[in-house]
């Protein structure tokens, strides 16, 4: 039988009443404000632009407060509202080699032109609470020194000039996009990357140590990590020329890996690239990490079997967004889905059940 | 003839990117200063969009998409006809007509006064935050010494 209900308005209008009191938690604590939000928790505020795909740092913290602290679901929010704004156009590709760096580190080349700049690093500190920030207090500032003004060159230039590494050939093409196409395999190098940078965090993170432990093991060296402002350009049609936009801060990694050469590539270092909103180092670690491993094809390498080298596996899971909608969704009302399992569930029982009495009867 | 408009357009890029990274605050503080409320059309009225940033494989190679930033652009124009575009980062409406107030302006005989009042001292104050920031950095640098070599 099939019965068609409607009803529990009132419940969910309640329950998101319950909601909003919730999320502003005890009263006789001071509300957040989002400019609190924006300024001291900024990194979760960065990872919400990045995988949102986004880049506004007030959004992201509204999104932050109005989700109560979940990413996930903040970064949902940044998704749907981005999906509301006309498309004025694209950049032109950004210059992360005129980047202003905060922090510029290379685990390959001890005295790279710019040196080693360490910024604000959770690196080398020793993980241990620090109960001075339970108290309110005054921050001594930061120690200044006097900066050098010539720009920081990216470090695979050195090993370009060798010609020890696999070159990045320039191009102006307009990549896909697969905020405007459905993702079709196989995917180039461009749609691969863009969905990596918009990538869960904890899934890209999985993936890559994958690779670290063996699975289409590829070797990496972390040949540049930056992390800086960079200007964002755009032609203007109504001017007939281009004007910065904007400034971002972006995270890019450049990892350097061991190849012994294939059919097709002479012995050489190759290159996983990792570029992500905001400051995000593990994420850009890891998605360079993967775009290597995802690589193979066009280095003829073989194709090991590791999830990792499987660009349908990898591009399809890692959306957060597209996986915690299709998971979530189980937990709605699927009353009509299920009786109808009931149903053929207690027709197979009794099914099972005629044919051992039969069965029995016979004997 | 060339090379002045190349300049020209290079001066007007100059600050059209400056009132498009400025922070709204900063820039609307100015430009109320400034006092200057000149009689406008919309050509465009501000509206928000999305601009999809790029970026290149390996730093240097083909262009990909890394994800989209908010932008306000809207156009207008002066009485006397001067037109002002403004295409800012961010979702301020306020901050756009501004912007584009100040570029039409910028393309009269208010531009002396426009320039000392507002887009210097943003220009300073833009910069003297990158320093800032640039300062902390060389602060952070690693010196490498050695403690003993290994020769012998």
């Amino acid at each position: 039988m099939y019965v068609a209900v409607k009803g529990g308005e009132r419940a969910i209008e309640n329950a998101h009443a319950w909601l909003a009191e919730e999320r502003r938690g005890d009263t006789s604590v001071a509300e957040l404000s989002l400019a609190q939000i924006r300024e001291q928790l900024s990194l979760a505020v960065n990872r919400v632009m990045a995988e949102g795909s986004l880049y506004d740092p007030d959004l992201a913290a509204l999104a932050i407060k109005q989700a109560r602290g979940d990413l996930i679901e903040a970064i949902f929010l940044i998704r749907a509202y981005r999906t509301t704004l006309p498309r004025f156009g694209a950049s032109r590709a950004v210059d992360t080699g005129a980047m202003a760096c905060d922090r510029r580190i290379s685990a390959t080349f001890k005295d790279a032109p710019g040196g080693q700049v360490l910024g604000p690093t959770f690196d080398y500190t020793h993980r241990l609470l620090d109960f001075k920030l339970a108290a309110e207090g005054e921050v001594p500032p930061a120690p200044q020194a006097a900066p050098r003004g010539e720009p920081t060159p990216h470090i695979t230039e050195f090993l370009g000039q060798e010609g020890l590494i696999q070159p990045e050939p320039e191009s102006e093409a307009a990549p896909r996009d697969l905020t405007r196409e459905p993702l079709e395999f196989p995917a180039d190098r461009a749609l691969r990357l863009q969905s990596l940078a918009r990538g869960d965090e904890g899934f890209v993170l999985g993936m890559a140590y994958s690779t670290q432990r063996g699975y289409a093991r590829n070797h990496a060296f972390v040949g540049e990590l930056r992390i800086g402002r960079v200007a964002v350009e755009m032609d203007i049609p109504e001017l007939g020329f281009a004007i910065e936009i904007g400034e971002v801060e972006l995270t890019e990694c450049e990892t350097v890996n061991q190849f012994k050469g294939s059919k097709t590539e002479p012995p050489q270092f190759t290159r996983g690239y990792g570029l992500v909103f905001g400051q995000s180092e593990r994420k850009a670690i890891s998605m360079a990490l993967v775009d290597r491993a995802l690589r193979w094809q066009e280095l003829g390498e073989d194709f090991l079997g590791a999830a990792a080298q499987d660009e349908e596996f990898v591009l399809s899971h890692c959306d957060n967004i597209q996986a915690t909608g299709f998971l979530e969704h189980i937990k709605l009302p699927h009353y009509v889905d299920f009786q109808s399992e009931l149903e053929l569930v207690r027709k197979l029982r009794r099914e099972a059940e005629e044919r051992i009495a039969h069965r029995e009867a016979a004997e | 003839m060339a090379e002045d408009r190349d300049s020209a357009k290079t001066a007007r890029q100059g600050w059209m990117g400056l009132l498009a990274r400025a922070p709204e605050a900063a820039l609307l503080e100015l430009w109320r200063a400034a006092d200057e409320r000149p009689a406008y059309d919309w050509l465009r009225p501000p509206e928000t969009g999305g601009v999809m940033v790029r970026g290149r494989a390996g730093g240097t190679g083909a262009a990909f998409n890394l994800g989209e930033m908010t932008v306000t652009r809207c156009s207008l124009a002066l009485t006397d006809g001067t037109v002002g575009h403004a295409y800012v980062q961010g979702r301020s409406r306020a901050k756009a007509e501004a912007a584009a107030l100040i570029d039409a302006l910028m393309q009269t005989g208010a531009a002396d006064r426009i320039r000392a009042l507002v887009l210097e001292p943003l220009a300073e104050a833009l910069a003297g935050r990158a320093e800032a920031r640039a300062a902390r950095a060389a602060a952070t640098r690693v010196e490498f010494f050695t403690l003993v070599r290994g020769e012998d």
